[in-house]
């Protein structure tokens, strides 16, 4: 583990020693453990201030006036400091067109992601029917197909039907559910205990009243954080929209962050102003929803 | 093949119940699938054979599909299409350290945060956060701090002015533009991360304390009981962490475009550039079938030297 700490923070030689006492034993030696405590949290400051200084130099830029970008030695505060970059950004693209097909495909993404499949996770963790462990395993197939393999034959379908050029092509496959989210919805399905549906059916509750009055209600941790993932990585998509989108006021806001890097590739004071933009609403989902991310990860884990 | 024989009898059935000897609650489970099925085999199945039957052709969008047989193929394999060897060439330079790179990292900063520190969630936030940031978001931000006067270099020249060295031109040599994409690389480490640390939360303490009593020291704790135990999260990562890396896309894209003379071109954006710039869509198919093929065989690969070494707690009993 020793050389590993190390390579977290080079500059910090007391890396090493923490590792002797990485592990949560009960600390016999006082001394030693003082010492350890004091390098890792030397070692995860520095480390965290490492991962975090990307975003503030992103930030500090946004603030600054171009031709202060390049003075040697870089200003640590943005002198003076300004706003106009925000404003400058938002005449020159078309910010709001860009937001509000990203907010479209967001919208449309979780409807068609996150609400069918719970649909679909429920027929595969509480119904019975011939072919259905044989169809899970194509969920789980599918799982390891790349998208890329498909893009062509997609671009090809779409062109036939006249839909290139807008959002359509990202956001009807999406309609469908998703594999990943079937997946971890299926398995957190699969540990509520079936007694319950069985007591809600003996009261006479049919297939859809069970989902909606028993199984959601108790799968709400599992559905926000796939809620929570499912708005990320929509809000994030940039393979598939770069690839039929063409007209820049019809590009989603990450596309249109590339667009506008094509036009205005030295203007960082801009960039960054409109990367920040784009990241802001990430930002403020993960502080909202930090437990969803954590418990995210612990339901993908269901799978090893 | 399998996709569409699964998918007609179901499909057919569900109009017309009882044909199959299907009572109303299979009809009524499977109808609950069926949102999916359709989707797939509209937007996966189907996409994916017509790829398939593509790449064995040439076709520009407008005229006529050609057949082309193997020669697609061919021309790929032989080695005749320099770039594409370029492509193959880089994309495998990056996987070869990124991989690594990305897990021993995590796996440190997981260690890390495993010690019970104050104030976790902050840490955890700053490390996480850069993974779920928009690709295309970081991908300009680098762009800028690995200018020559950027960020990355004002923090080197701290140590290399003294020494008299000057630091890379990042993305205007060859040799390091490929570097100083790794580097940013190393950026987004959060999801392994929090992988790890949930795998590291797992580990039963009594199986610390037996290894005290056994005389472990802290490497030997770490040697036969942290990583034996940790082995399926590493296991999951690497598969995870290879297919993710041969498909490197958005960041190539926007912070160099595949250049300087192609010293960044991968696999996927010399893909692109066939399917949708020079619209050679058979070849475009072509090279798509091959990278599959490679994270294919990859993956299996893993999977199948993984009894050596991953171990599963529920196997042992």
């Amino acid at each position: 583990m020793a050389q590993q700490t190390a390579t977290v923070e080079p500059p910090a030689p007391s890396g090493g020693a923490s590792g002797g006492t990485r592990i949560r034993t009960s600390g016999r030696v006082r001394a030693a453990r003082a010492g350890g405590r004091f390098s890792t949290y030397t070692v995860l400051w520095l480390g965290s201030f490492l991962y975090a200084i990307p975003f503030l130099w992103m930030l500090r830029t946004s603030f600054m006036r171009l031709d202060k970008l390049f003075d040697d030695p870089p200003q640590l505060w943005p002198d003076p400091w300004i706003w106009q970059n925000y404003i400058d950004m938002w005449e020159t693209g078309p910010f709001a067109n860009w937001i509000v097909n990203s907010l479209i495909l967001v919208v449309l993404g979780m409807l068609g992601q996150t609400v069918v499949s719970i649909f679909v996770a429920y027929g595969f963790s509480r119904t019975q029917f011939p072919g259905r462990n044989q169809l899970f395993i194509l969920i789980l197939a599918s799982l390891m197909l790349p998208g890329h393999v498909t893009i062509v034959p997609k671009f090809v379908m779409f062109r036939q039907l006249g839909l290139l050029d807008s959002i359509w092509p990202v956001a009807i496959p999406d309609l469908w559910g998703q594999a990943f989210y079937i997946f971890i919805l299926r398995q957190f399905f699969l540990t509520l205990p079936i007694e319950l549906d069985e007591a809600a059916e003996i009261d006479g509750a049919n297939l859809l009243q069970v989902l909606f009055r028993v199984v959601i209600p108790l799968s709400k941790p599992a559905i926000a954080t796939v809620a929570v993932f499912n708005f990320i990585n929509k809000w994030n998509e940039f393979f598939e929209p770069f690839v039929f989108i063409q007209t820049p006021e019809k590009l989603t806001l990450a596309v249109g962050i590339r667009w506008f890097r094509t036009q205005y590739g030295t203007e960082f004071q801009m960039l960054m102003a409109a990367s920040i933009v784009s990241v802001a609403p990430i930002i403020i989902v993960f502080f909202f929803a930090q437990k969803q991310f954590v418990r995210g990860i612990a339901l993908t884990g269901i799978k090893s | 093949m399998t996709a569409s024989d699964m998918a007609t009898p179901p499909v057919a059935s569900s109009g017309s119940r009882g044909i199959l000897g299907w009572t109303w609650k299979d009809v009524r489970g499977f109808l609950f699938v069926l949102p999916w099925l359709v989707g797939f085999v509209l937007f996966v199945a189907g996409p994916f054979f017509f790829s398939f039957f593509l790449s064995f052709t040439a076709w520009r969008l407008v005229g006529d599909i050609r057949w082309m047989g193997l020669e697609n193929y061919a021309q790929l394999l032989s080695g005749e299409d320099t770039r594409f060897v370029q492509s193959v060439y880089n994309t495998v330079y990056y996987v070869v350290f990124h991989v690594p790179g990305v897990l021993i990292l995590s796996f440190a900063i997981a260690a890390l945060l495993n010690r019970k520190v104050k104030g976790i969630a902050l840490y955890r936030t700053a490390f996480y956060l850069p993974s779920i940031t928009t690709g295309v978001a970081t991908a300009v931000l680098w762009y800028w701090v690995l200018q020559p006067n950027g960020l990355l270099n004002n923090f080197l020249n701290i140590f290399f002015v003294p020494l008299g060295i000057s630091p890379p031109n990042w993305l205007g040599s060859t040799t390091w533009a490929m570097p100083g994409l790794i580097i940013m690389s190393f950026w987004s480490v959060g999801t392994t991360m929090i992988i790890y640390l949930a795998g590291l939360q797992g580990i039963p303490q009594h199986l610390y304390e037996a290894a005290e009593i056994d005389g472990a020291g802290w490497w030997g704790k770490v040697r036969n009981v942290t990583i034996p135990m940790m082995t399926p999260q590493i296991f999951l990562t690497l598969v995870l962490a290879v297919i993710g890396s041969f498909q490197v896309f958005t960041t190539a894209l926007i912070i160099t475009e595949g250049g300087p003379a192609d010293a960044t071109l991968f696999l996927l954006l010399y893909l692109y550039w066939n399917g949708f710039r020079f619209f050679k869509m058979g070849y475009a198919s072509a090279i798509a079938w091959i990278l599959f093929f490679i994270i294919l065989f990859l993956t299996i690969v893993q999977f199948v030297t993984a009894r050596k070494w991953v171990y599963y707690e529920g196997e042992r009993a």
